[in-house]
Order: structure tokens, then sequence, then C-alpha cells
């Protein structure tokens, strides 16, 4: 893998190039390109092979940056944090309870308006030990202003990454984010990825600038003073007001980059496949949208208009938009590969999101939550048919369970 | 609609925490004895873990639930009937851990309102050390040296109950000398001290003070910023940098004042303050460098003169320093400002002498703690013929 990376940084070509890496490669080489002043590891996996990478980009000599291991998540998020106050353009990236054990700085990230970039390598939570995928890690920021997106491949996690620091570090922002790459799947998996110019990266993503947010000698300011109940609300709604203000930056960044790049995702928030003469859709997010999307293949075969949602970014929530375009069908099926015990229904997290978003809709389909593919559990054709019948059978008006387990032995 | 009662008690951190904690829950007990229900609870914003510094307890009472619950629910209410001040120091403002600045000592009272104060002072002399107000209120002074004790320990000279019973005096709708003296025997199990709130109740006096009576500085006072006018990233504008001290009669420039706070000041924290014999200073820099709040301004001829706006009273620097009676800590009730000891000795060295001759006949036992295992068993019998 080292030969691929060198490969890959020979020289600086003007032009794109090609290399086979994996989706963990693609967030270390975008780290690259968008010159990250300081990094932060301490190794969990997946996350770790994002570390790995860097550090090999780092050995030899491709890469400039303050590159630190930690001696625990808490101190690996609190140093790009402390860092990213002081102007510097910063990555960070955990796994599974490696996050959950960083919360504390996690917590205070948005608060202070750190534009970090972060990678989580999603993975199951303790207890049992185990390194498959479950979006729960990631998830649990979610209230906390944190921007989250989710990817299915390689090149979509590299130009993630360079959108995430053009929107994380936009004035109008500074919120930070993070981007979620399943387990395995997209972290441990190799793919051809085009490998942009640092010319046209450098186009796209301007200097970080903190302005008077700049934790320096020249603007001497105090931050994160003590408060007490008569400023927590003001706080509050500051921050609230930049996560509002971010789905106009996001959609801004994508188009820029289709310019810059001439790779256009076209609608940033979600991703919709084969659902212009669909009768239900599947809702999903990550990779599992590949035996979703072979399985709807298949199935149209039989005549079956199925179509499928994949949504990206989940913080924002892209809520109107995605209530408006759900509406259109005769049922929607949600795919969770996480839960949210005790919650609604007892589902899982994207579910009671999808079902609040379109709660204000006159027009509303059925909903049904799945329950699926947890701890890295493959996400197999038999389950997403399976899913899709329990589906039409939703819009044909047989009442069964609002949510269900599958793949599940029982 | 029921009444509601509310009753402040401003006290000082750590070496009054469970005297203020005994007369607020006494008070709800009390009460609860004529059949009102009430609540007890410290300021949650406090820091009453520190040292000296001045925060509060309520106790809300209510002749019904249904009227008690306006009084729930609150971190303080909005006026009080009684406000006690277990420290006559408190009288010059109070304020709280980093926030609202310098308080009236008067200001949440009620026109009409009565203020219990344990002094050895007379009112005519505490009063003009609070700030005025727009209403006529009342003062009532118990007798007694300020009763301070430490974290572990609780200074039982019956401050509390004489408190309790002067209580039932000014304010007998909110409970009777009675059930005070019924609260007594049930929490504390001492006939002396049912006696002390009965001695209390047929002593205290009130004076009415009036609107044109008191300090007539503005309290501080600051506009609270909507969401859109603050600066986002919680960050706020550093303290600038200090700079040189000027001397008042030569006009030579030198030495440091370190850049301070201008809102937060910290000195309602003190009971004793530090006065500096400027003659016997050997510039040891020992209480400049040990001081815990950088209180120290380095003056141009190289003397340490306490900053009196930034001082907590700690009396650090006077256990450090090395020469007799260079640095003393005396009495803060004595004083009406936080002028420069320095400047005032360099303008005018004999009147600036006899000053400090007068000052250190203030010098208390060390206000607060206990110097030696015992000094609190030989100071009780002083104290209670100090209250009479």
């Amino acid at each position: 893998m080292a030969e691929v990376i060198a490969h890959t940084t020979e020289q600086k070509p003007a032009t794109d190039k090609t290399s086979l890496i994996t989706g963990s490669e693609a967030i270390a080489v975008a780290c690259k390109l968008a010159d990250v002043d300081v990094i932060t590891g301490y190794p969990i996996r997946p996350y770790d092979t994002v570390m790995q990478y860097i550090a090999k980009l780092v050995s030899n000599g491709e890469m400039d940056c303050e590159y630190i291991i930690a001696e625990g998540e808490h101190s690996q998020f609190e140093i790009v944090k402390h860092a990213s106050a002081c102007g510097a353009r910063v990555f960070c990236g955990s796994s599974g309870v490696g996050w959950m054990y960083a919360m504390e700085a996690l917590t205070v990230t948005p608060a202070l308006r750190i534009p970090m970039v972060a990678m989580v390598g999603n993975r199951a939570l303790d207890d049992p030990g185990a390194f498959g995928v479950e979006h729960n890690d990631a998830l649990a920021v979610r209230d906390l202003g944190w921007q989250l997106v989710w990817v299915d491949n390689a090149q979509e996690a590299l130009d993630t990454a360079l959108i995430a620091y053009k929107v994380a570090e936009d004035r109008r922002v500074f919120l930070p984010c993070a981007i979620s790459c399943d387990g395995a799947f997209l972290t441990h998996s190799q793919a051809i990825v085009k490998i942009p110019s640092e010319e046209k990266v450098n186009q796209f993503l301007p200097r970080y600038d903190r302005g008077d947010l700049l934790l320096h000698p020249d603007n001497p300011i105090t931050v994160a003073p003590q408060a007490n109940e008569d400023w927590l609300m003001e706080i509050r709604r500051q921050t609230a007001a930049a996560m509002e203000r971010s789905p106009g930056v996001i959609r801004e960044a994508y188009g820029q980059f289709a310019k810059i790049f001439g790779r256009d995702y076209g609608n940033p928030f979600f991703e919709e496949y084969m659902t212009d003469d669909a009768d239900v859709v599947i809702v999903g997010m990550g990779t599992l949208s590949n035996p979703v999307r072979v399985a709807i293949r298949e199935m149209r075969k039989e005549g079956k208009k199925v179509g499928f949602v994949r949504v990206r970014w989940f913080r924002p929530f892209a809520a109107e938009e995605l209530a408006k375009s759900l509406s259109r069908f005769k049922a929607v099926g949600i795919i969770d590969r996480d839960f949210s015990l005790g919650s609604p229904h007892s589902s899982g997290v994207l579910a009671t999101e999808v079902r609040a978003a379109l709660y204000p809709v006159a027009n509303r389909p059925p909903l049904l939550a799945f329950i699926c593919g947890l701890g890295g559990r493959e996400v197999t054709l038999p389950d997403v048919k399976n899913m899709t019948d329990k589906v039409y059978a939703a819009a044909a008006g047989k009442p069964q369970p609002l949510t269900q387990w599958i793949g599940l032995r029982e | 609609m029921g009444r509601l009662f509310a009753v402040e008690i401003v006290y000082r951190g750590i070496f009054q925490k469970k005297l203020a904690a005994n007369i607020s829950r006494a008070i709800v007990l009390a009460a609860h004895k004529e059949g009102k229900p009430g609540i007890s609870f410290g300021r949650y914003g406090d820091s009453p873990e520190r040292n000296g510094i001045p925060a509060k307890y309520f106790a809300i009472v209510a002749t019904d639930e249904t009227t008690l619950e306006e009084g729930k629910a609150k971190y303080e209410p909005k006026e009080v009937d009684i406000s006690i001040c277990v420290d006559d120091t408190l009288f010059k403002g109070v304020e709280s851990w980093a926030w609202y600045g310098l308080q009236p000592i008067n200001k949440l009272l009620k026109p009409g309102g009565t203020l219990i104060v344990t002094s050895l002072k007379e009112a005519d002399q505490l009063i003009p050390l609070a700030h005025r107000k727009e209403t006529p209120y009342k003062l009532a002074v118990l007798k007694g040296t300020p009763s301070f004790s430490g974290l572990w320990v609780y200074k039982d000279d019956h401050t509390d109950v004489r408190v309790l019973g002067a209580m039932s005096r000014v304010l007998p709708e909110l409970f009777g000398l009675g059930s005070v003296q019924e609260t007594i025997r049930e929490e504390w199990k001492n006939e002396l001290k049912a006696t002390s709130a009965l001695r209390a109740f047929e002593r205290v006096t009130t004076v009415t003070v009036t609107p044109d009576q008191g300090n007539p500085q503005e309290p501080y006072k600051f506009e609270m910023p909507k969401w859109t006018e603050m600066r986002e990233g919680i960050a706020i504008p550093a303290i600038p940098l200090g700079g040189q001290m000027k001397d008042p009669v030569t006009g030579e420039e030198g030495g440091w004042r370190p850049g301070r706070n201008p809102t937060f000041k910290k000195w309602a924290t003190r009971t004793m303050r530090p006065v500096v014999d400027f003659d016997k200073c050997i510039k040891c820099t020992l209480c400049w460098l040990q001081c815990p709040d950088s209180v120290f301004d380095v003056t141009p001829d190289g003397l340490y003169d306490a900053n009196l706006e930034a001082c907590c009273g700690c009396g650090v620097c006077e256990a450090v320093c090395p020469v007799q009676a260079c640095v003393t800590m005396v009495n803060e009730a004595q004083f009406t400002d936080n002028a420069s000891q320095w400047e005032a000795w360099r303008t005018d060295k004999p009147a600036y002498e006899t000053h400090l001759a007068e000052w250190i006949k203030e010098r208390p036992e060390r206000s607060h703690g206990f110097r030696f295992r015992g000094q609190y068993q030989q100071e009780l019998p002083n104290e209670f013929a100090r209250q009479g």
C-alpha cells in the first residue's frame, strides 16, 4: 500500500491521477491535498488505517504537518481543538468507543465554533468488542452541533473531505464536520480513485481564516469563560444559527466542487436511485447502498418499481426536501444500521428522524423501520427483497409491526 | 390567594455556610410548626466553597402549598421580606462568584422590609456603608461579632437562634417565638439556645433607613446583549496588559501594575485587609510573589502596594512577610474606600502613620479560622459576654 501512495505522489501532476486506494487512504490523501497543519492520532480499528496512511505520508516527506500521537482519544480531540483555535487546519478521527471516549472534547468543539474535520470509521460500540460497522458512534453527537455526513465509496470519501473543509471553515458556519465511513466495507476496501491536482484543490479550498476568533497574542481574547444561565441560551442560539446557515453553504460548496473538479453529486443532501417511477422506496445511509441497488435492479426485472434514497448529510438534516421527496411514494422503508433503544416504536435513529420530517406533510406515506446489518453483519440481497416485500405490504395497507429486525436469527 | 414570604441570608463562603444553612432550615421548620409549607436552598450560582466569598441562602414560606409554587424553581426571589446579613462587612455590597458585579446588600428588600445584621457596630455606623435604597427599610442590629468558622467546624455561638428569635419579633406573621423555640428544642435539644432566642426577641429594636441615607454610589449595572450582538465562539475581549505606576509626588513613572478585570473586582470577598507600613518594607518581594491573586502593584520606588480593588483579604501576605508589623491584616469594616495606601503614604507620611496606627487598633483575632486547638472553647465565654 505504501507503493500505491508513493505512486500517487511521485510528482505534482496538473491533471488528475487515478490510484487504487481504500476509503481510509482517500481521506488521508484529502488531508495531504488540503495541506492540513495539525493532525492527531490514537489507534482504534477501523479509523487507525487513516492515521497509518498519514504517518506514511509524513515520514515519506510527502506531507508537512504537525503529527501528534495522543495518549487517548480525549486528548487527541482536545489537541486539534486548541490548534484550530490558533488558526491551524486540523484533522482527527476515531471509531466506536474511541469516539465515545472523546465525548467531552466532541461536546465543546461546536460551541467554540471550531471547524474541525474528523473521520469516523463507523464501528459497533462495545460491549461486546466488535469491529464491524454500526452508526451509533457518529450518531451520538447528532444533537451537539456537529455536521455529519455519510459516504459510500472511496472517491466520495476523498471529495467529501475536501468539501467538509470548505463548509466547516466557512465563516458563516465554523462548525466541526465528521465524515462517516463504514468500517471494513469502505475503510478497508480498495477502489480506483481519481486524485485531483493540488492546483485544483487550492483553487477550491481557501486558506482557513479564523478572523477575530483567532487565539493569538495579537488578538487578545478569552475563550470559553464560565457563564451562568444569563448567557447559555444566547450562545446555543448562535450555534443553532450557524447550523441553520450550513445547508446553503453546503449547496454552494458542491456547486463549486462540480465546476472545478468536474464531478457533480447533484443534490448534496441525499442521492436518489431509480425513484422517478418508483412505487415504494428504501432509505438508508452508507455502504448498504450497494446491496440495495443490486437488489432493486433484480426486483425491477420482476416488475417491482422500487427506488432507493441514500441520505448523505444527516446534520444538517434536509427535512423539508426529504419529506417532499418521500411523500411521492406509496410507502417508505427505512434501514437503520443503528438502534435507538426505547425510542418511539423501538426503531433506529434515521427512522425516527425521517418520521419527524414527514409529520408536517399532508399525504404522509406509511413508514416501516428496519434494523439491519448491525455489528457489520452483511445486508444481503434476500434481506433487501424481504424488506421491500414488507414495504409493499404496508403500501397495500396490511397491518404489521412498525419496526422489524431483518437478518436476525429467530 | 395566600401569602408568600421570602427570606435571604447573606453570608460568607466556607466560614458561614453551615450557619446560613442552619438559619434557613430552621425558618422553614418553624413555619411548618404553624402549618405553613416552605423550601430552603442556597443560591445555585454561588460558590460557597470558597473562603469568604459572598453567597446567599433563601427560605421561602407560604400560607399554602399552591402559593408556595410561586416561589419555587427560581434561583432567587425577586424581593424578600427579611434580609439577614451575618457579617457586617457585607454591608458594602455582595459580589457573587464572577457575576452581576457588586450588588447592594439591601437590593432584594421589599419596601418596609427588615435587614437584620450581626455586628458590634451601631446602626448609624453601618447605614453609611450600605448603598442607598429608593424605598425606606428597617434595620435591626444584633450585637455580636460575626460568627465565623471553618470548613469542618461550626461555631455554636447562638447566632443562628438569636437571628430566629429576632425574626419572630419583626415578622410575626411568618412564625411566632413559640414555634421558633419549639424548633430549637427539637433540632438542637438545647434549652440555653431557646433562651437565647427569647432574649433576642425581647431586645431587638429597629430603626428606619430612609432613601437619603447610605452610600450614594450607583450600584453596578449592565445591559444584557441580544444573541445577535454577542461575539460568536464564546470569545470575549481579553483584559489588556497593565502598565507603569506614577509617583503622586515626583511624577516619576515606573514599576508595574498588572491589568485586571474591571468588572469582576473580588474585593467583596474580604473581611480583613492588609495594611502596609512602607517604612518597614525590605523589598523582599515575598508578598508580591506569594499573593494568590497577584494583588501587589510594584511602585516606581520598588515597594509593593496591595491593590484593594483586587484583594480578597486572604492574609497570605501577612503570613509570609518576614518583617514584624510590616503587613498587618485589619478589620475591613472600618474602611469606606479602596484607595491606594502607597499613594497616601507618598503624599503625606505623618498622616498615613496616624491612620495606620488607628487601623491596626482594629486588628481582630483572625476573623476566620482558628489558630490552635482549644481556641474555640477559649473564645466562647468572651463572645457570650459581648452579646450580653
